[in-house]
C-alpha cells in the first residue's frame, strides 16, 4: 500500500504502537482493511511525526521555499507481462499517477529491481525496455536505480520499486478535510479492466476475453482538468489495488462525511461486468492501473467533467456520486430503483465464488 | 450454490458434443454439457451456467411472457389514478414512505 | 447482459414493489424466508429491502453450503492436503473459512499447495496436468452443485484419471427446511424457494411444504424482479388462504428437473445416513458420499482423517441466526468479536452468508434511512 504522510518536521517522539497481529499475513498487502491496520498501527506511528493526519499518495515537501513532492511504490504481479502492459510500465505509470493525484507533476524518478536468480535475461531486458519506454512516453527522467538478486523462489521472477519526485501542479490544493457535503464524485473512465485482465492472464479460471490492462499516466487527464476547474477540486486518488471501494471508503474515513455513488452512473465495459457476474466479484473493489477519481466542488464539477472528456482518454469519464453528511463515514451504492447497500472496503483481494 | 448466469452458445464440437464454448457478453469458457445431454443446445440457444456446466436451457419465450406480466402489474391501477385524477377524489400515493 | 438487465428495469421494479404494497395487509406482518443462500445476497444486493413495506419481514434461511459445514470438516479437509503430494482445489467461497488452524488461504501463504477452481473440472483438468501429484477438490454445495461434481467423477472414472479424489460435503436441501418448519420458535408465513437448486430437483420435492405445512412456495430466480415477483406470488397466495407451489422462475426451472443430473448423482453419489449441520445439528439422509464404486475417488477413504468434531464457541449464535431466529445483528458477537476480517462464524465468512451480508451491505444504513425518513 502506498502511504506518505503530510509535510511536517520530525519532532516528536516514536508514538505507540496499535498493531497487535502476531504475524504479517497477504491480507495486510492487498490494499483493503488489514493493509490499513498495518499502515496505521505500525509504520506510521513509528515513522510519521504526524501519525494522526491522513494518509495520502504522495508527500509534498518544504525545503525552505522549494516545493517537491515524493512518492514510492512497489510492483508485484504476476503474471509478468499480460495484455496491455507489464510490470515495468505499471512500475513507470504507478509512480507518475501517484504523484499526479496528489497534484504533482513527475519529474524524474529511480527504480530497484529485486531479481529472483534463474530469470531468464529476455524477460528482464523485456521489462526493462517497458519501463524506458513508458518513461520516455511520459517525459520521466529515470535518474538511476539499484539491482539486488535473491535465490530462487524468493522473488516471483522480479519485484520494482520506485521512487518518484515531481513539482506541485500549480493551483491544486488536495485535501479531504477541504471535503464538503454536496460535493460531486468524478471518475475518470471505465473500472475493473486491470485487475480482471490479470485474474485471466493467470490462466487458471480458463475465460477468455477482449481485455486489456488500462495501465497509463493519468497526468495529462489531472493536468486538463486542473486547467478548468483547479480551485474546486478538493481531493484525487488512484483505485489501484482494493479498487474504487477501497479508496472511496479510505476517503469516507478521512473526511467523515458520506459517498454516495449511483450504480447507473459508474462505468463498467461488458465484458469486465461479464466476468464479474460469472465470478461473483464486485467491479467496485477491483484493482485500475489508469484511472482516478476527484472530489470537486459543485461550482465546478460541469467544467470539470468537460475537461476530463475532452482530454484524449477521458471520453468515458463520468460524475458517479456525490458526497453527503449521512452516514458519516460510509459509502453507499443507490439503484435507480431506489434501493441501496453499502460497500465496505475488502478484507483481502476479492475471490471468486460460485455460492 | 446458487450463482449462475445466462450465457450464450457461440461455439460446438462435433467430435465433442459435450463441450460447448459459451459467451456472456464477451467472456469465452468451455463448458461441459452433460447435464443437458438429453436435449443438447445449439449454437445460438442462451443455457444457465454454473461451476462451468451447463444446468438449464432457457426459455425465451418464458421471460418474454414474465416481462410481460410484470408490466401489466398496475396498469389497472395507473388507469384508476387517471380517472382519479380528474378531481373526483383525492387518492394517496402508494409509494410514499 | 441479456436475461439479466431485463429483470432490473427500474420502472419495473416500482412498479412491482407498489403491487407488494397493494397487496400487503397492513393489519398483518408477514415472515418470508428465503431458503437459499444466493437469494440473500441478492437481497441485500439490488438493495430490495428498501422497496418493501415495512410489515413485510425477509427472514435468512440456511441454504448457504458453507454456512452450514462444521469446522471439524474443514480441518479434515486440510489434514488431507498436508500430504505433500496433494493439492487442494476449491472454490474461492472456501477459501477464508476459518479451520481450527486457520483457513485454506492461510494454510497457503504458510506454503501448503492450495488453489481456487472455478468448477470441478478443472480440478480434474490440473489431475491431468500433474500426474506425480495428487489434486483433492474439496466438494461443496447443495443440489444445484453436486450434479457437476457427480459428472466429474464419471469422467475420472471413464478417463482413468487415478490422482484426483473428492471431499464430498454436498447437502441437500428438503431436510434443511424440515428442520426449519420442525423449530418451535419458528413462524414462517411463506418461502421464497431456490431457483437454482430447482434446475435440478424441479418443483415436486416442496409440494410437502403446501400439502402438509400449508406455506405457499414461489420458486424463484436472483434478479430484482425474480424476487419481487415471487413475493407478489406468495402475498397473492397467503391473500387467498392458499397454499401451493408456484414456479416463479419458469425460463430455467422445469417442473419436473433435469433427469441427466439426477441420474448423474444417483451413479456416483449416495446419502450418508446422517450428518452434522453447524448450527442445525445431526440431520439423517441429508449429505452425500460417494458410493462404493468410486471409492478409489473418495478422498475419505484414500486418506486418514482426523474426524475430529469441532464445537463453536457458546457464545456464537450461528444456529440461531442461521434458522432465522435471530437477526445477524442480534448475536452477541456481531460486530464486536466476529466480524468479516476475523469471522468467528461461518456465517461470517461467506459471502452468502446472512451475518456477513448483514454487515457489507447493511448495518450502517440505519442512520442513513433515518436521516431520509425525516426529511434531512
Amino acid at each position: 500500500m502506498n502511504v506518505t504522510e503530510a509535510a511536517a518536521p520530525p519532532q516528536a517522539l516514536p508514538a505507540k504502537v496499535r498493531f497487535r497481529e502476531p504475524q504479517i499475513e497477504m491480507a495486510h498487502g492487498a490494499g483493503g482493511k488489514a493493509s490499513r491496520r498495518l499502515v496505521e498501527g505500525l509504520f506510521a506511528p513509528l515513522l510519521f511525526a504526524s501519525p494522526s493526519e491522513p494518509l495520502g499518495d504522495a508527500a509534498h515537501l518544504d525545503f525552505g521555499g522549494t516545493k517537491i513532492a515524493i512518492t514510492t511504490d512497489s510492483f508485484v504481479v504476476k503474471p509478468l507481462s499480460f495484455p496491455g502492459g507489464s510490470i515495468g510500465e505499471l512500475a513507470v505509470n504507478g509512480t507518475i499517477n501517484d504523484l499526479a493525484v496528489s497534484g504533482a507533476r513527475a519529474e524524474a524518478m529511480v527504480a530497484t529491481y529485486v531479481l529472483e536468480a534463474g530469470l531468464p535475461t529476455p524477460v528482464l531486458e523485456a521489462e526493462v525496455r517497458a519501463m524506458g519506454s513508458a518513461a520516455r512516453r511520459a517525459g520521466v527522467t529515470i535518474a538511476g536505480g539499484d539491482t539486488k538478486v535473491v535465490e530462487h523462489g524468493k522473488a516471483d521472477s522480479m519485484y520494482i520499486s520506485t521512487t518518484g519526485i515531481g513539482r506541485p501542479i500549480h493551483g491544486l490544493k488536495i485535501d479531504p478535510k477541504t471535503v464538503r457535503a454536496g460535493d460531486r464524485i468524478l471518475l475518470s473512465g471505465p473500472i475493473g479492466d486491470h485487475g480482471i485482465t490479470i485474474l485471466l492472464a493467470r490462466g487458471e479460471l480458463d475465460l477468455e476475453a477482449d481485455l486489456r490492462s488500462d495501465t497509463r499516466s493519468v497526468l495529462p487527464l489531472v493536468d486538463a482538468m486542473a486547467h478548468e476547474a483547479g480551485p474546486g477540486i478538493r481531493w484525487m486518488r488512484d483505485p489501484t489495488r482494493g479498487g474504487v471501494a477501497t479508496s472511496l471508503n479510505e476517503l469516507a474515513r478521512d473526511c467523515g462525511l458520506c459517498i454516495v455513488l449511483m450504480e447507473e452512473a459508474i462505468p463498467v465495459r461488458d465484458a469486465v461486468r461479464g466476468a464479474c457476474e460469472l465470478l461473483g466479484l464486485d467491479p467496485l473493489h477491483i484493482a485500475n492501473e489508469g484511472q482516478f477519481l476527484a472530489v470537486v466542488a459543485p461550482e465546478y464539477a460541469d467544467a470539470a467533467l468537460n475537461a476530463l472528456s475532452a482530454a484524449p482518454g477521458g471520453e468515458d469519464a463520468q460524475i458517479i456520486g456525490e458526497v453527503r453528511e449521512q452516514p458519516c463515514g460510509a459509502v453507499l451504492v443507490t439503484t435507480r430503483y431506489g434501493g441501496s447497500r453499502i460497500v465496505d472496503m475488502l478484507v483481502g483481494d476479492p475471490l471468486p465464488r460460485i455460492c | 450454490m446458487c450463482l449462475a448466469i445466462p450465457g450464450q452458445v457461440i461455439e460446438l464440437f462435433p467430435d465433442q458434443p459435450n463441450i460447448a464454448v459459451i459467451d456472456v457478453v464477451g467472456v469465452r469458457r468451455k463448458v461441459d454439457l452433460g447435464l443437458l445431454q438429453d436435449n443438447l443446445p445449439l449454437k445460438g440457444d442462451w443455457v444457465l451456467i454454473h461451476v462451468g456446466f451447463a444446468m438449464s436451457k432457457i426459455s425465451e419465450q418464458d421471460a418474454l411472457d414474465q416481462m410481460r406480466t410484470l408490466r401489466a402489474l398496475g396498469e389497472a391501477e395507473a388507469a384508476m389514478q387517471e380517472i382519479q385524477g380528474y378531481g373526483l377524489e383525492n387518492t394517496e400515493n402508494p409509494e410514499a414512505s | 447482459m441479456k436475461f439479466v438487465d431485463e429483470f432490473r428495469e427500474p420502472e419495473v421494479i416500482t412498479r412491482t414493489s407498489a403491487e407488494i404494497r397493494r397487496l400487503a395487509d397492513p393489519s398483518r406482518h408477514y415472515r418470508i424466508m428465503e431458503v437459499c443462500g444466493g437469494h440473500t445476497h441478492a437481497i441485500y444486493r439490488f438493495g430490495l429491502k428498501d422497496l418493501l413495506p415495512s410489515n413485510i419481514e425477509l427472514i435468512h434461511g440456511p441454504g448457504c453450503p458453507v454456512c452450514v459445514l462444521p469446522m471439524g470438516r474443514i480441518d479434515d479437509g486440510l489434514a488431507i492436503a498436508q500430504n505433500p503430494e496433494v493439492i487442494f482445489t476449491a472454490f474461492g467461497d472456501m477459501m477464508r473459512v476459518p479451520g481450527t488452524l486457520g483457513s485454506p488461504l492461510e494454510h497457503k501463504a504458510r506454503g501448503m499447495d492450495v488453489r481456487i477452481v472455478y468448477s470441478p473440472a478443472d480440478a480434474l483438468k490440473l489431475a491431468e496436468k500433474n500426474p506425480d501429484r495428487h489434486v483433492m477438490f474439496f466438494a461443496i454445495g447443495f443440489e444445484t452443485t453436486a450434479p457437476s461434481t457427480a459428472l466429474t467423477l464419471l469422467r475420472a472414472k471413464a478417463q482413468g484419471v487415478h490422482n484426483f479424489s473428492v471431499f464430498c460435503n454436498h447437502v441437500t436441501i428438503i431436510p434443511a427446511i424440515r428442520a426449519i418448519l420442525d423449530s418451535p420458535d419458528m413462524r414462517i408465513d411463506a418461502f421464497i424457494g431456490p431457483g437454482h437448486v430447482s434446475t435440478v430437483i424441479g418443483c415436486r420435492p416442496y409440494e410437502w411444504i403446501a400439502k402438509n405445512e400449508n406455506k405457499p412456495v414461489a420458486v424463484s430466480g436472483f434478479e430484482p424482479l425474480d424476487i419481487l415477483q415471487s413475493i407478489v406470488m406468495v402475498l397473492r397466495q397467503l391473500k387467498a388462504d392458499e397454499a401451493r407451489i408456484e414456479n416463479q422462475y419458469k425460463r430455467v426451472v422445469p417442473w419436473e428437473g433435469n433427469r441427466a443430473a439426477l441420474r448423474a448423482m444417483a451413479e456416483v453419489f449416495e446419502l450418508r445416513p446422517y450428518f452434522e449441520w453447524r448450527g442445525l445439528g445431526f440431520i439423517s439422509q441429508s449429505a452425500l458420499r460417494l458410493r462404493g464404486s468410486y471409492a478409489e475417488w473418495d478422498a475419505e477413504r484414500r486418506f486418514e482423517i482426523p474426524g475430529v468434531r469441532v464445537t463453536d464457541p457458546k457464545a456464537a449464535q450461528c444456529g440461531e441466526v442461521l434458522k432465522g431466529v435471530l437477526k445477524p445483528h442480534q448475536c452477541k458477537l456481531f460486530g464486536n468479536e466476529c466480524t468479516p476480517e476475523h469471522p468467528i462464524g461461518a456465517l461470517m465468512v461467506s459471502s452468502e452468508g446472512s451475518c456477513a451480508a448483514y454487515f457489507n451491505y447493511e448495518h450502517r444504513k440505519t442512520a442513513m434511512v433515518t436521516s431520509i425518513s425525516s426529511g434531512a
